[in-house]
Order: structure tokens, then C-alpha cells, then sequence
């Protein structure tokens, strides 16, 4: 049967809020050993939103994003996306590479550590939801891109514009413990893939 | 005040002088402004995908080059618009992220200009000014009183088109 995001139910959103929890509960205690700090994370969150709506979710279309994107492909297709807001990227930065003063441009090193964070995190997160779940899910190559958070999600926007006029995420934000650090963490299945995601935590439709 | 317009994905807009029509962080889809330079009333479309052909679910007119260009025209037209006189600009379609073996998805971006400039010389419009193609966002700005499209980056400038 297809499911689109219109008919989707309560207990389905639940499913797919757990599945968000079980990825980045793992997700959040790789970062933490990776800047040994504390790192919070709130409950994971499904949003379905509009097209127009979608960069509202960072705090505008013009607000500058570090943007790390993975296809996922297996048992079910759509992408991840590890977001952090320009501040937190270079925040991020600093602490990783034991740097007092804050750096203001990132360099090409910075930005292939930022692309190697968003690796580890997505990495945790899908294997512990494969594990969990017992799909098989393989990650792309990550892809790093510094801009406009309405350019970068313009891209998971599109690729629900072919099935419908809304996105649908899971979302979880992450904190260090001091507040330096703010990221988002998205999970963005295709809605081809509902079902599969579904009935691996034994909801069938 | 000036009247300015927002117009989000999958949307478009009309404005007459001197209102000003903007899309914020414009990636792989494509802005398509249409401008009548007599009357100087301005249309902006904000296009995600090259055609509704081929799509189950297509009653957004405007999310689609085919079918929002189309769209955007004959409301121009409705407002007293003269088709003769409608020039086209056109900005956006770029890859934001790259990967070493590009599958279709990504190149969105680039079919969806090519589409755009399909539909406009299909109904011969000229496009006289594109910034197109690029890894980066775009925030476009256009004006009606004297026809600039002003784009913004993040690292690669502000410039008129």
C-alpha cells in the first residue's frame, strides 16, 4: 500500500519519532566522546511542513548553515542531513582542534573535519538504528556545503516535490553542555520508504 | 514603504511598479522573473522541478517549469500585460552538494534551467539575463521600476543582472 505524508497516523508518527531516538541517542554519545563534553539532545521531533516553511526549522532562508548530506540507500532510500548553524560549526571546530582563539574563516582542513563529524554521527545513528531494526542501510560519501540554510534544504524539498507539497523530517537538536554547540539532525526518508521503516518496529499498514 | 513580495518554494508572484518581488536562498531551484517593460509589472516564479509530466501528484502549477512559467504568463496577462513586450531573467539551478558519481537527484539544479529555457523560447520570451549554474545559494531581489535582478551570495558577492 502507499502511504503518503497526508495519511500517515498518530502511531505512525510515533514510529518514526522512535526511530529518530533509537539514531540519535548513539549519535549524540559519539559526539560526546569525540569533544569530550556533555552533549544534550532533545526529544527527536517529526515535522512535516510546506516547502515554504522548511528553512524556518534553522531560523530563516538567509541564515548561513554548514550543511553535511548523505544519501542512504538499502532497505530504504531518502538522505541525512547534520546541520549546525555557521557560529556552531566554528565553535564545533575549536574544540575538536584544541584551538583557544576562534577562528573566523574555516579552511579546507576545517571543513573536511566538519565533513568527518557529520560522517561519525551518521554513521552512529544508522548503525544503531540497522541493528535495532534489522534493515540494512548503507550511507553515501558525505558532502559538505557552507551556505544559505533555504539553498541547502531546497535539496530534501525537492526530492519531495516529486510525491507531494510536503517534507517530512525527523528532526533531533543537539547540545553541548555549555551551550556553544546547537546542531540539527535530520533524517529525511523518502516516502517510498514509510512502510519498510514502519513494519521494522512491527506497525504494518 | 515599498510593496515588496516574498515568494517561497513552489510559489509565485505579481507586482506592479515599484514593488519588488524577492525569494530568499534560492538553491537548485530556479527563479524565473518575467517582466513587461511597458507596463512594468513583474512576475516571479519560484520553480523546484523541470516537469509535471511524468508526476502522479501535480496540482501545484507553480512548482513545475513546464506548467509555472505557463502559469505566471497568463496571469501577467490577465493583469494587462502585453505578451510582446515580457522580457524573462533567470537565476538559480545550482548543485549545492557534490559527489564524485552524480546520480540524477543531484543534478536537479542543471535540468531545471534547462527546462526553464525550454519553456520560455517555446513561448517566445527572450531571456536576457541569467546567473545561473554554481555550487552556492542565491537570493535574488527584482526590481520593476527599472528591470535589476539583484543577486546576493554567501562568498561570491552581490551583482546586478
Amino acid at each position: 500500500m502507499d502511504l503518503s505524508i497526508e495519511n500517515l497516523n498518530n502511531l505512525h508518527l510515533d514510529v518514526l519519532q522512535e526511530i529518530g531516538n533509537i539514531g540519535a541517542g548513539n549519535a549524540v554519545t559519539a559526539l560526546a566522546n569525540m569533544i569530550n563534553k556533555k552533549v544534550d539532545m532533545d526529544v527527536p521531533s517529526v515535522k512535516i511542513l510546506n516547502f515554504s516553511d522548511i528553512s524556518a526549522i534553522l531560523g530563516g532562508e538567509e541564515i548561513v548553515v554548514s550543511g553535511v548530506y548523505f544519501g542512504i540507500t538499502g532497505d530504504i532510500e531518502g538522505n541525512i542531513m547534520f546541520l549546525l548553524d555557521i557560529e556552531s560549526a566554528k565553535t564545533l571546530i575549536n574544540i575538536l582542534m584544541g584551538r583557544d582563539n576562534k577562528t573566523e574563516i574555516l579552511d579546507e582542513m576545517d571543513k573536511s573535519a566538519l565533513q568527518e563529524i557529520g560522517n561519525i554521527l551518521s554513521g552512529a545513528y544508522i548503525s544503531s538504528l540497522s541493528s535495532l531494526t534489522g534493515l540494512d542501510i548503507k550511507i553515501s560519501v558525505p558532502s559538505l556545503c557552507i551556505d544559505m540554510a533555504g539553498a541547502i534544504l531546497s535539496v530534501p524539498a525537492i526530492q519531495f516535490g516529486h510525491t507531494g507539497d510536503k517534507v517530512l523530517l525527523v528532526e533531533t537538536v543537539l547540545q553541548d553542555g555549555d551551550n556553544m554547540v546547537t546542531g540539527n539532525f535530520l533524517l529525511i526518508p523518502e516516502t517510498s520508504s514509510f512502510p519498510t521503516l514502519l513494519n521494522s518496529l512491527g506497525v504494518y499498514i | 514603504m515599498r510593496n515588496i513580495i516574498k515568494v517561497g518554494m513552489a510559489e509565485l508572484g505579481i507586482i506592479q511598479e515599484p514593488g519588488i518581488l524577492t525569494t530568499l536562498g534560492l538553491g537548485s531551484c530556479v527563479g524565473v522573473i518575467l517582466y513587461d517593460r511597458v507596463v512594468k509589472t513583474g512576475g516571479l516564479a519560484h520553480i523546484m522541478l523541470p516537469s509535471s509530466k511524468q508526476i502522479k501528484n501535480n496540482e501545484n502549477k507553480a512548482k513545475f517549469a513546464d506548467t509555472g512559467i505557463q502559469l505566471l504568463l497568463d496571469r501577467m496577462l490577465t493583469t494587462g500585460c502585453n505578451k510582446s513586450s515580457i522580457i524573462a531573467k533567470i537565476a538559480g539551478g545550482s548543485q549545492m552538494f557534490l559527489f564524485q558519481n552524480d546520480n540524477d537527484m543531484m543534478k536537479i539544479g542543471q535540468k531545471n534551467v534547462v527546462a526553464t529555457k525550454e519553456m520560455l523560447n517555446l513561448l517566445r520570451i527572450p531571456i536576457i539575463a541569467e546567473d545561473t549554474g554554481g555550487n552556492y545559494g542565491r537570493t535574488i531581489e527584482f526590481h520593476t521600476t527599472d528591470g535589476r535582478l539583484v543577486i546576493k551570495t554567501i562568498g561570491h558577492g552581490v551583482h546586478e543582472i
